[in-house]
């Protein structure tokens, strides 16, 4: 199968590409199950999604995050650039250093989310990587006017598998990354590794202990290989975006086009979310000078936000998918955007949109939840209240170096 | 940093008009032209030896409040005629001249007569709604009281037309003027000669949508006279800008000549001054921008200092001149066919029928000039002989179309264009290549480049409704205040446009004085 080249004449009778990793998660996937990611195939679940998800906490999983949207930024301006872009002060990520931002239009709606990672610092000029859920080429390149920059996308020129989990840096030390554990969370390294470079950072999206292995695509299969042979005993197992979406919901992380709606698919006004009403006021800098969305977001800071992105304790054990959230008065206040029954946490969570000023920590509300059983629908108000904590924070994200498990 | 100091970059008639107010409220104001003389693309100029004219030459919309509240007639400035009419020349000498309410001239039906003042009445009543918001800033779409107070005049006014003039204005408004004036005349010449009016200075042809706008825009001044009255200063429009130079000086106004901005400075966020060519920084704490929206935003400031989507909607914003100036030094007045020399001090078009003037515009769509141009012709000469020598004369042009944009490129198209335009006039004027003792043509780009304005275009963007009010340079942006702090426009890229008005200065030394 042909690797993806948008300059081929005939690039469009495939919209969907295999990913780097195909070979290998077609011996996995015992399901036969696909869906599509991006540009490219993605597994929901190998096997069992709840196996899966406990792998990513007890032992580690592979993720395959080649079909995130990757751009290199670089050229003089890549850091006035980059500041003018995202919410962020970028001039605090330092080189090997990786930070999440969001980045808004001119409204201060939330575009996207990703991770920025600065790849490089030389002679004062810097190269960035910026990773992300959507398509941004025509944003990035739209922002490029009056700055001396080099804006390409590299989604296809870079395959990516995220090991997630208390055993993966054992197991890359094991494969034989010497000196991994010295690694800070949210920092990056690079190794020689068959003959080629293998990036590696402290990042991920499951809230535990993990890593994200960066590497040419014609060196994914190796890899993958190479990480399955070390990982054989310390449970390594390969982990679809079923269980993925579980694992990052324990953890509080917002995904776009779920938790909140990127403002250039917007049709309706009032549909998309700021940063402030997703709860990341710690991602705004206003004091670095401008930045997309800083006079509005100046301006809500002033007014007040619509809405609250919140975490939902919720009592009893069903899921509550798509819920509506009311007050103890059972007036509306807003409604779930993701939800489930967290084995680690034991308790059914939330994450919600809530319309202000509903929201505040410790708030009691309800949740309309419908389940079925055995083909019977079911209702219940269940009780639930606002949480300031992430559900899943064990200490070892945070140590350096991890324990060994 | 000098708190109270505004620095206006660009001394044309805005500039001027808003450097007038600003230091008549107490404000310290420099203003910075790039040019040796004030007046930019109004000023007048000496384009061969002894012959001299002004690249705007006819006074249209001058605001009647800004003559009198800075005293511009003590400041010199006299009209050398008023109320100017409009000659439609035929090339076999059947001319049609058109006044305030009358038109006159052989092959008019007794229809076409009462329908010209019936034209003339609806077209003046409509262009006064227009021509009301031009003395107040733009409302903008809030829920603020100002701006909601604004609408609702302007939706009164509207509504005051009456049930069926309010119901013609709604109509036509946004539509074609080839249609309207199909609607209302036979007369082929006289069609064609009220077509280029809404055409004249535009990127669009008689059957572009929003022309019925743009004629009523040059019906919309708030000026001594019938709507659109074109008259002549003594002196060429340049005594205009020298008349407000004057004012602004005695209000205490420092203007300095030859001393071009190259950028606009921004220090932690907001504006802190400017730097001149040769790299001299001035300081101020506001600084407002008579250049063109583009090449404030774009150019002086860099799109880096503002979001990406307002630098987007400045790049978008449309800017496409395609109007060149033609001045010519004359030996001695022309034999204008069927032309007496009293009628040749008139205004004078060549647009022979609607279809005409469509087709000259045609051209232009695919980068090319028109082999057969429109054209608005003054002879000031006649009635200002000061600006040639004695009993010599200046005929003065604006000749369309003319693509900013010329395939060919215009240091080859120059001469060709030339061309067109003198058989053109010889057309009508058959001595008039003997009568010739210098030529000047100004192109899009000559005008872009000598006088600074993006794309050429006279006012700094094309008049239309997608660009005017509150998208007028885009929205957010409407009220002359610009996204970065302390930094103002006040050119004919703000409301309410081109044409030598002063009401965008005059606005915008408001919103200056607002903060």
């Amino acid at each position: 199968m042909s690797r993806p080249d948008s300059n081929r004449r005939d690039h469009f009778k495939d919209a969907v590409y295999p990913s780097p990793f195909h070979s290998r998660q077609k011996e996995h996937n015992r399901m036969r199950e696909w869906s599509r990611w991006g540009d490219y195939l993605s597994v929901p679940a190998y096997w069992c999604p709840d196996m899966e998800y406990f792998s990513g906490r007890n032992a580690c999983g592979v993720f395959d995050i080649t079909p995130m949207i990757k751009h290199r930024v670089s050229g003089p301006d890549a850091l006035p650039y980059m500041q003018r872009l995202v919410t962020r002060d970028v001039s605090k990520i330092k080189p090997g250093r990786v930070g999440y931002s969001v980045w808004c239009d001119d409204n201060g709606q939330v575009i996207d989310d990703g991770t920025i990672f600065h790849l490089e610092q030389a002679n004062g000029q810097h190269v960035y990587r910026v990773c992300s859920q959507e398509h941004q080429i025509d944003w990035f390149m739209a922002n490029t006017l009056g700055f001396d920059v080099t804006v390409e996308e590299e989604t296809h020129d870079v395959a990516g598998l995220a090991l997630q989990g208390p055993t993966s840096c054992a197991v890359l030390k094991d494969m034989g990354l010497a000196g991994i554990e010295q690694l800070t969370p949210f920092g990056m390294t690079w190794f020689d590794f068959e003959g080629t470079r293998l990036m590696v950072s402290r990042t991920g999206f499951t809230g535990d202990l993990g890593y994200e292995l960066w590497i040419a695509p014609e060196h994914a299969e190796t890899l993958w290989d190479r990480l399955f042979a070390a990982g054989d005993l310390r449970g390594i197992r390969a982990m679809g975006s079923a269980a993925l979406d579980m694992l990052r919901i324990e953890a509080g992380f917002i995904l776009a086009g779920q938790d909140f709606l990127p403002a250039m698919q917007a049709v309706r006004t009032g549909h998309t979310r700021s940063p402030f009403e997703l709860g990341l006021d710690w991602l705004v800098s206003f004091d670095k000078g401008v930045f997309n969305g800083r006079a509005a977001l100046l301006e809500e800071k002033a007014k007040g936000s619509r809405f609250r992105l919140v975490k939902l304790d919720i009592d009893g054990n069903k899921p509550a998918r798509d819920s509506f959230v009311f007050t103890k008065g059972k007036k509306y206040a807003g409604t779930v955007t993701s939800a489930m029954w967290s084995p680690s946490a034991k308790a059914s969570i939330a994450l919600a949109s809530l319309e202000m000023p509903h929201g505040a920590p410790g708030e009691e509300l309800l949740v309309e939840i419908y389940y079925r059983r055995e083909l019977k629908w079911n209702r219940v108000m269940a009780p639930a209240r606002v949480v300031k904590d992430v559900f899943w924070d064990p200490p070892r994200k945070r140590q350096t170096p991890p324990g060994d498990f | 940093m000098i708190s109270d100091h505004t620095i206006i970059v660009g001394a044309g008639h805005n500039g001027l008009v808003c450097a007038a107010y600003l230091a008549k409220a107490g404000r310290k104001v420099t203003v910075l032209e790039a040019a040796g003389q004030v007046g930019g693309a109004a000023a007048t100029r000496e384009f061969a030896p002894g012959f001299k004219a002004s690249c705007a030459h006819l006074l249209y919309l001058l605001d009647d409040d800004i003559r009198k509240e800075l005293a511009l007639d003590t400041h010199g400035l006299s009209m050398a005629a008023d109320e100017l009419k409009t000659i439609a020349l035929d090339a076999g000498g059947d001319h049609l001249s058109l006044g305030a309410d009358r038109v006159e001239g052989p092959g008019l039906t007794a229809e076409d007569q009462a329908g010209y003042r019936e034209y003339r009445r609806f077209m003046s009543k409509f262009a006064a709604v227009i021509g009301g918001l031009h003395k107040q800033l733009p409302p903008r779409i809030t829920q603020r009281r100002d701006d909601l107070l604004t609408l609702g005049k302007l939706a009164l006014k509207i509504r005051r037309l009456g049930r069926d003039d309010m119901r013609e204005f709604l109509r036509i408004a946004g539509i074609n003027i080839y249609d309207v004036l199909q609607e209302n005349f036979e007369h082929p010449l006289l069609k064609g000669a009220l077509s280029l009016d809404a055409v004249l200075g535009t990127n669009s042809g008689p059957r572009s949508n929003n022309s019925v706008f743009t004629a009523l825009h040059r019906l919309s001044g708030n000026n001594a006279g019938a709507a659109g009255a074109a008259a002549l200063p003594s002196g060429g429009l340049g005594a205009v800008c020298e008349a407000l130079a004057a004012a602004a000086r005695k209000a205490g106004a420092e203007i300095r000549t030859g001393c071009a901005v190259e950028g606009i400075l921004v220090e932690s966020d907001r504006v802190c001054g400017v730097r001149l060519a040769g790299g001299e920084e001035l300081r101020a704490a506001t600084v407002v921008s008579n250049a063109d929206p583009k090449s404030t935003i774009l150019g002086l400031l860099g799109a880096r200092h503002v979001e990406a989507g307002f630098a987007r909607r400045m790049v978008n914003f449309r800017a496409k001149g395609n109007t060149a100036k033609l001045h010519l030094a004359l030996d001695a007045l022309p034999d204008f066919r069927g032309l007496s020399a009293e009628q040749m001090g008139e205004r004078l078009v060549i647009a022979p029928t609607m279809e005409y003037v469509e087709r000259a515009f045609n051209h232009s769509k695919y980068g090319e000039f028109s082999t057969k141009p429109v054209a608005e012709i003054v002879i000031p000469t006649v009635r200002d002989p000061g600006l040639a020598p004695a009993g010599k004369h200046v005929l003065s042009a604006v000749v369309q179309y003319a693509p900013r944009h010329l395939g060919m490129g215009w240091s080859e198209g120059k001469g060709a264009f030339t061309e067109a335009i003198f058989d053109l006039l010889a057309d009508y004027a058959p001595d008039i290549r003997e009568k010739t003792l210098a030529t000047e043509l100004l192109t899009p780009e000559d005008l872009e480049r000598e006088f600074r304005m993006t794309g050429g275009h006279w006012h700094h963007g094309e008049l239309s409704m997608d660009q005017f009010l509150m998208m007028r340079p885009a929205p957010k942006s409407a009220q002359y205040r610009m996204p970065v702090d302390g930094l103002y426009l006040c050119g004919a890229g703000t409301h309410p446009g081109g044409g030598v008005m002063g009401n965008a200065g005059r606005n915008a030394a408001r919103a200056v004085l607002a903060e």
